[in-house]
């Protein structure tokens, strides 16, 4: 096979232009394995469950961390749209945050190797996902053709090949996949080996179970688009709030001509949650995502809806009509979809009034 | 074993276009995997010289030329069968439920322990499994081996429905257009993607008919031979008649609530030809790639077409309307279209024509 190939570019840092968003109910010992890829980006860490507790964090880190009792004295009375003891409350994170990018991570995920047992630096792919284009309007066979070695295949139109800007970055995890509770309980031994060599574009008017665990995304363009919901205590629900932060962000995307990309980089998923658990959180989401799913694929955005806030709070409006019927959950959902895009907009002002980001630590 | 995936040998036709007359390395190539099933060959009518078959072989061929396809076609039809349109001859007179095709410059790729990697094995399990193109499955295949589908994915989707038709990949020389493969010609394919996955609904793509599968009972008359180029050549650069007809299979996939799959089986492309001698004759097909594309995305069938020759009949009609004003291609393919469905009526099944 010929040696022909151009210098790769290298790809940028933008260590002043991501935030690392991480929830964490315990410690984050599993920083430890990152340091090589994370130090020298600025974290935010999202304390979620007993405030009075001290978690550590690693030396070496720039950090800004937020407990229960930050989220209500920032947000005030809005911080009821910030769900407690539930790592949906990771949101926050997204919400504080000056920066262009985030990349936000799960604490029981750490760094997996590829098939030639080199070590995965999943932010450099995340970040090469997000800086490439995304092509949701035509299916490309040889996935993302924007990727070192690949291209687009005869039959792709030319028109098309320029593609759209990339929102959103959704990564895989080896190990511990990433299944629902009844599957956990028929297959408690399976674990994903199978290393995937793709990153493609999720197609346009496609929804998909976006995982909160590996992911990034551009703050900038969808930032108000990825609210976790409300999950955890005082919710009939749990582990959907990714689920519905990737139904409303894709469902946005389509209509404002971005794209949505999965696949690589894998991160290794250690920890296994108890599935008795996870289905007991689960149970109603299983019914009412039957609901769900016909909701979001026929949900029509008007053409007014200019930015992502309108969209969003347009949708706000269609859950409140279309699924208030289902349960009254999704009521008090739509009415938190609304004060979360208040509390947005609160706070970050227009870009004019915008403060320079900065990466002073801000721990307590 | 003479099944795999409840699929038996006995159901399944390898139809082959032979543009090259020398058949003897490609078929050696195969040998250990075709052996087991029926082969159709079809002869490029184009193709001067005698085909040379390797002697002894144990399978079953059946081998088509030009007086074949003239017996069964007659000279009325608008249908070009030259070139790589040929093996269309050979899903037209096939009498299998399954049918997987490769091009003639194609070898099995080899593992990292140098065994042959099987193809036809895979297209088949792709097939005999369900697709899921309502909700995609960020794992890939759920019904792969290792894999499942993930939480957030819909239990009333997780049935699937019926695969009809299996769009396998290529190592070496990928399946690029000329002007891709000319800017870099010595640019070839290394990556293994293990990985096979369905192709949403109402999502349109480049079908390539390099390495195909498909369900004949279900699908057969919905890969038609219709849109050539005037300069349509004997490399794939020189033609687009596999997009038009794949465009064509995934509309009426997506109509009659059928999957479409894409990923693996990976075949070794060898090298042939020159992109670069091959741009000029591509431009057309990219040209009119551009037109249809939109006009393909946004196709309806009617409700009363519920099989694969009605959705391809109602389909020729618009092509006709709606297309064939602004190229005669177009016109030319809708006459290839209504003509294809008619000789899939006359003998696309029953008693074979040959």
């Amino acid at each position: 096979m010929a040696g022909f190939s151009a210098a790769v570019k290298p790809t940028p840092i933008l260590k002043d232009e991501l935030d690392i968003v991480i929830p964490t109910i315990r410690n984050l010992d599993f920083l430890e394995m990152w340091r090589p890829f994370f130090e020298g980006y600025h974290l935010i860490i999202v304390q979620d469950g007993d405030p009075s507790k001290t978690i550590k964090v690693p030396e070496g880190f720039d950090y800004e961390l937020y407990n229960r009792n930050d989220i209500n004295r920032i947000l005030g009375p809005k911080a009821s749209c910030i769900s407690f003891k539930d790592s949906a409350c990771r949101c926050f994170g997204f919400m504080v945050s000056k920066k262009k990018y985030i990349y936000t991570i799960d604490d029981d995920c750490f760094v997996a190797k590829d098939p030639t047992g080199a070590q995965i630096n999943a932010l450099e792919q995340h970040i090469k996902n997000l800086l490439s284009p995304s092509t949701p309007h035509f299916f490309n066979t040889l996935y993302d053709p924007y990727r070192e070695g690949a291209d687009f295949v005869r039959g792709y139109p030319f028109s098309l090949r320029e593609g759209v800007a990339t929102a959103v970055s959704h990564g895989l995890w080896m190990n511990i996949p990433d299944y629902d509770a009844p599957t956990q309980l028929v297959k408690p031994l399976e674990r994903n080996t199978r290393y995937v060599d793709a990153v493609m574009t999720i197609p346009k008017g496609t929804l998909f179970p976006m995982c909160g665990m590996n992911l990034a995304f551009n703050r900038e363009l969808v930032g108000p688009a990825l609210y976790f919901g409300l999950m955890g205590d005082g919710q009939p629900i749990g582990r959907y709030d990714d689920m519905w932060a990737g139904w409303c962000v894709k469902v946005i995307c389509d209509h404002m001509g971005w794209g949505i990309k999965t696949g690589l980089p894998y991160i290794w998923h250690s920890k296994a949650s108890n599935p008795f658990v996870n289905l007991k959180k689960e149970y109603k989401g299983i019914f009412w995502q039957e609901e769900i799913i016909p909701f979001f694929q026929s949900v029509k955005i008007s053409k007014d809806a200019t930015s992502v806030q309108k969209c969003y709070i347009e949708l706000s409006k269609e859950v409140k009509e279309k699924l208030g019927k289902v349960d009254p959950y999704f009521d008090k959902l739509a009415d938190a979809m609304v004060t979360w895009i208040e509390a947005w907009d609160e706070l970050n002002p227009s870009s004019a009034e915008k403060t320079a980001a900065n990466g002073t630590a801000k721990a307590k | 074993m003479s099944v795999v995936n409840n699929i038996e040998d006995g159901e399944i036709d390898i139809v082959i276009g032979a543009l090259h007359s020398d058949l003897r390395p490609f078929m050696s190539a195969w040998k250990s995997i075709f052996s087991r099933y029926h082969l159709i060959i079809v002869k490029d009518p184009d193709l001067k010289d005698d085909l040379q078959i390797p002697e002894g072989l144990s399978f079953k061929i059946d081998i088509y030329t030009k007086s074949h396809i003239d017996k069964v076609v007659g000279s009325s039809t608008s249908i070009a069968f030259s070139g790589y349109s040929c093996k269309y001859f050979g899903f037209l007179v096939s009498r299998k439920k399954y049918i997987v095709s490769i091009d003639d410059d194609c070898v099995p790729v080899k593992d990292a322990d140098s065994f042959l990697i099987d193809p036809v094995a895979q297209h088949l399990r792709n097939l005999a499994t369900p697709a899921t193109p309502f909700f995609f499955n960020t794992l890939y295949d759920p019904y792969r081996n290792g894999a499942d589908f993930v939480r957030g994915y819909p239990f009333s989707l997780r049935s699937g429905i019926t695969c009809a038709l299996s769009c396998g990949l290529w190592l070496n020389l990928a399946d690029l257009d000329a002007p891709t493969q000319a800017l870099k010609p010595e640019k070839r394919n290394s990556r293994y993607v293990d990985a096979v996955m369905t192709v949403p609904a109402r999502v349109m793509m480049p079908i390539s008919g390099i390495n195909i599968a498909f369900n004949r009972e279900l699908v057969g008359p919905a890969l038609c031979p219709a849109l050539r180029l005037t300069g349509e050549g004997k490399v794939r650069w020189e033609t687009m008649e596999d997009i038009w007809s794949g465009m064509c299979v995934k509309v009426v996939c997506d109509h009659l609530g059928l999957g479409v799959k894409s990923g693996l089986p990976y075949v070794w492309r060898n090298d042939r030809g020159d992109a670069i001698e091959s741009l000029k004759k591509e431009w057309e097909g990219v040209k009119l790639m551009e037109e249809v594309v939109p006009w393909f995305q946004s196709m309806v069938l009617s409700r009363t077409a519920t099989k694969a020759e009605d959705c391809v009949a109602e389909m020729a009609k618009r092509v006709k309307e709606q297309l064939g004003g602004s190229d005669p291609g177009f016109g030319r393919a809708a006459e290839a279209m209504m003509d294809w469905v008619e000789l899939w009526k006359k003998v696309g099944s029953g008693p074979s024509p040959v």
